[in-house]
């Protein structure tokens, strides 16, 4: 019994000043926050957008959201790998438009699965570099692959020579994203499986216990026997080929590809989604489920906006707002948790 | 409960005369539990002070609310007569008491002169006044007595100058209090010494010292007064000239010592050799070479600083060997990588389970089973009923107390943290296990439910390396102790001669060099 008090004391005094029922309050708030979160409002704005507008539930235009989002969706997907496992990478936008091109220049002259397997490898390729520098050179992901995005931005210009790529309806390149099963193009399906596939890894897997340890406490997981920058290459890895993928399927489904497309617009919208489903950016945390409910209840702000035809401007406004709020509580329940 | 005081006013040699500062009845609970209850201190100007107690006590909670960093439930301060109210450390500070943390807070880019005025620059028009900065730096270490320059980066000096640093930073602010917790946690010898010298001045010039401290030699030869803490009571306070570690350690425990270790398993002389280490070098180790057999507990001593977890992380192939082998079952282990140690069955709980052991935000379940997901999964499937099981039975085993495995890192205890980390090596079922610091920041109730494990493992047929400051911990659970300085073994002590005084002259060998074994 004494040493039971004493127990919880040594706890306390560690505690600093918070007492213990308010800290383990906080605790259970801050779970149900990360696992809910987002859902919440992301549910009241889909309700309220049914009513409020006519077209918005129809099924082609719920479609439609799914299928302009493919690209965004795959790529914040890998993305959260990525920030889960204490890294960042800004380089997406310009993988996704080298991708985009090459598989453009490839497919207007060769098979389609060639220009599919290429716009890969080149994804793959530059989330290698990334990891790899990342973590043999130890500079910082931000730095990394905001200067790779520079890297990778000219090697497309170079690719098209400042060309706009164009490609006829009737390849088989085309039909690669917009295919239909049960109404729904294959851009659709290809998404949900890679988010549903890259949300078991993380949730699931050792690999993805590895990347929460990782990210978490890097020099705790090496000292437990994780190989942290072998965990770390891959997650850019996977990240640069979801950047890959996503520029095949736009260029399938929009047939037009030009040097600089995407860019750092999309890393951006990307990296918005993830934190908005509630992913720290400090590392350790995430869900992959969740960064796809950010990312749509992005588009659906946008999709609703222009149903409701409210000028863009505010769109931006809202946007930034809640990031702005996702961003705090974050930081917020991180200090309670101190 | 207050200590009475016959001389109210003694006479003050220099410096400003302070008040006494009295805390009366003071109780504090956190979510219900008692940390503190009705302690009565009086803390006289001038004189050194110190508080003892085992972790979980009171004392750092006594400390933070003499320095403004928590405030009591009940009772009252009083400063020179007048009540006090501290509701922060800057109130606190503008009363003159200022405290001097355990964690450094200086800005390590910074000069020494700009981090002692920190925060109170002399400055014209946002611009700071170098010279006059620099002018009244020399002026206050003149007046302390250190030789530090004013220019040199805070960030380039050793731990013990930027305590000093601090000090003359609590100085600069004409502090009347002083309060010191675990000031020489961190220092080597030399360090102590000179820390040691300061605090004295400190008193000399009638600044009232409260001085937090685990080990009780520098208690007994700093303090004019100990107060001593058991579960949050006052237990009591006693003049420093009347004290002798055995009844300070009575007094914090209750009990006598000697309980507090399980009895020692007879070492098998010829038991087979699990762990050999030979001529290793690495940063901070110099040549060291030893055996570790098979159930074998093998404690090594040595101030802070003399290498020991430098050894423990060369061994771990965590550092850059430069020379040197080591062998685990006979076979060399080779590469530089914890993953491979672990599954070699080399096992490492690190000296801080915070920074370098555990994933705080993490839940039970995943820390345990970091290090052995292999054996819980399939193709790299995780089986969750599986790990689910494994875990309740570590957990059982090395007696965790959770409310529920899925609760985060952060909501345990120390003690019980520490044992999380056991629970992880115990699933790595390691030939040898390298504990450094097994039990710090544990309370009593744990350390020996630790001390349990360690022998339970040891008996088991593990070889246990265990590294501790705490002598009474190397000298209770170890077959063979080593003692490292500067980076060598300086002594091997084995049955007879293992001794607080022998290795207490190891570690300072310089001074009186026992039997040099290698």
């Amino acid at each position: 019994m004494n040493n039971q008090i004493a127990e919880h004391q040594d706890r306390l005094e560690e505690a600093d000043t918070a007492p213990a029922g308010f800290r383990v309050g906080t605790a259970r708030l801050l779970r149900s926050w990360r696992t809910a979160g987002i859902l919440i409002p992301f549910l009241i704005l889909f309700a309220v957008l049914s009513i409020t507008s006519q077209p918005f539930l129809h099924t082609s235009n719920l479609i439609n959201i799914l299928d302009q989002q493919a690209a965004t969706l795959c790529i914040a997907a890998a993305g959260t790998l990525v920030l889960v496992a204490g890294g960042i990478d800004l380089s997406v936008g310009a993988t996704y438009g080298l991708s985009t091109v090459v598989a453009g220049e490839i497919a207007a002259h060769h098979s389609p699965a060639l220009a599919i397997a290429a716009a890969v490898l080149v994804g793959l390729t530059v989330g290698l570099i990334n990891g790899l520098i990342v973590t043999v050179f130890r500079i910082n992901p931000l730095i990394t692959t905001l200067a790779m995005s520079f890297v990778i931005g000219g090697a497309a210009v170079k690719v098209t020579s400042g060309n706009l790529i164009v490609l006829s309806a009737n390849s088989g390149f085309y039909k690669f994203a917009n295919a239909q099963f049960l109404t729904v193009p294959s851009a659709v399906w290809m998404t949900i499986l890679f988010v549903v596939v890259l949300g078991l890894l993380l949730s699931r897997t050792t690999f993805g216990r590895y990347i929460v340890a990782s990210g978490g406490n890097a020099e705790a997981a090496r000292l437990a026997g994780v190989r942290v920058n072998l965990i770390k290459v891959v997650a850019f890895t996977l990240s640069g080929g979801a950047a890959g993928l996503g520029g095949v399927i736009d260029i399938s489904r929009l047939l037009s590809a030009q040097a600089g497309s995407g860019g750092n617009a999309l890393a951006f919208t990307v990296l918005a989604g993830i934190v908005v489903g509630g992913t720290s950016i400090a590392g350790g945390e995430g869900s992959v489920w969740r960064t796809g409910i950010g990312v749509l209840f992005i588009a659906l702000i946008g999709n609703g906006f222009n149903l409701l035809g409210v000028d863009p401007l505010y769109q931006q406004i809202v946007l930034g707002v809640i990031l702005l709020l996702a961003v705090g509580l974050d930081a917020w329940a991180r200090q309670r948790r101190r | 409960m207050s200590v009475g005081n016959s001389e109210e006013h003694p006479p003050r040699t220099a410096g400003t005369p302070g008040d006494d500062l009295v805390v009366a009845g003071v109780s504090k609970r956190y979510g219900g539990v008692p940390a503190l209850s009705d302690v009565s201190v009086t803390i006289e100007a001038g004189k050194v002070h110190a508080l003892v107690g085992e972790n979980g006590a009171g004392k750092s909670t006594l400390g933070k609310i003499i320095s403004g960093v928590i405030q009591p439930d009940e009772g009252i301060l009083t400063l020179g007569g007048r009540p006090l109210v501290l509701r922060s450390p800057r109130e606190a500070l503008a009363h003159g008491i200022v405290t001097i943390a355990q964690e450094l807070a200086i800005v390590p880019g910074l000069t020494v002169a700009e981090n002692v005025y920190l925060g109170s620059e002399v400055a014209t028009a946002g611009f700071v006044r170098r010279r006059e900065l620099r002018r009244r730096f020399r002026e206050l270490a003149g007046r302390v007595g250190f030789d530090l320059s004013a220019d040199v980066i805070a960030g380039n000096l050793s731990t013990a100058d930027q305590q000093k640093v601090e000090i003359m930073r609590a100085l600069s602010r004409n502090a009347s209090i002083v309060v010191m917790d675990e000031p020489s946690a961190a220092l080597s010898s030399q360090e102590t010494a000179a820390l040691h010298e300061i605090i004295r001045s400190l008193s000399r010039q009638g600044t009232a010292v409260v001085l937090i401290s685990h080990f009780l030699s520098e208690v007994l030869s700093l303090s004019d007064r100990i107060t001593i803490l058991r579960d949050g009571h006052l237990i009591r306070t006693v003049e420093a000239a009347g004290a002798t570690e055995e009844s300070l350690i009575e007094g914090m425990l209750g009990r006598s010592l000697s309980a507090a270790f399980p009895e020692k398993a007879l070492g098998e002389p010829d038991a087979p050799v699990v762990l050999e280490v030979d001529h290793l070098r690495a940063p901070g180790v110099a040549d060291c070479s030893f055996a570790l057999r098979r159930g074998e507990i093998l404690g090594i001593a040595g101030l802070v600083g003399a290498g020991r977890s430098e050894l423990a992380r060369a061994i771990f192939r965590d550092a850059k060997v430069s020379a040197g082998t080591v062998r685990l079952g006979g076979v060399e282990l080779a590469g530089h990588s914890p993953h491979r140690s672990i599954h070699r069955g080399l096992v490492l709980i690190p000296e801080s389970r915070k920074e370098m052991g555990l994933l705080m935000g993490r839940s039970v379940r995943e820390n345990i089973s970091l290090s052995r997901l292999d054996l819980v999964s399939r193709l790299g499937w995780i089986a969750a009923r599986r790990e689910r099981r494994a875990v309740s039975q570590l957990m059982q085993k090395t007696t965790v107390k959770a409310a529920s495995m899925a609760l985060p890192a952060t909501m345990l205890s120390g003690g019980n943290q520490q044992k999380l980390l056991f629970a992880r090596s115990v699933m790595c079922s390691p030939s040898v296990l390298i504990a450094d610091e097994p039990t710090r920041g544990v309370d009593v109730g744990s350390k020996r439910a630790i001390y349990d494990l360690l022998r339970e493992m040891a008996e088991d047929g593990m070889g246990i390396i265990v590294i501790s400051s705490e002598l009474e911990e190397v000298l209770g659970l170890a077959h063979r102790v080593l003692v490292m300085r500067h980076g060598r073994i300086s002594a091997e002590l084995t049955g007879e001669n293992m001794s607080q005084q022998a290795v207490l002259a190891a570690a300072f060998a310089e001074t009186a060099p026992p039997k040099e074994t290698r």
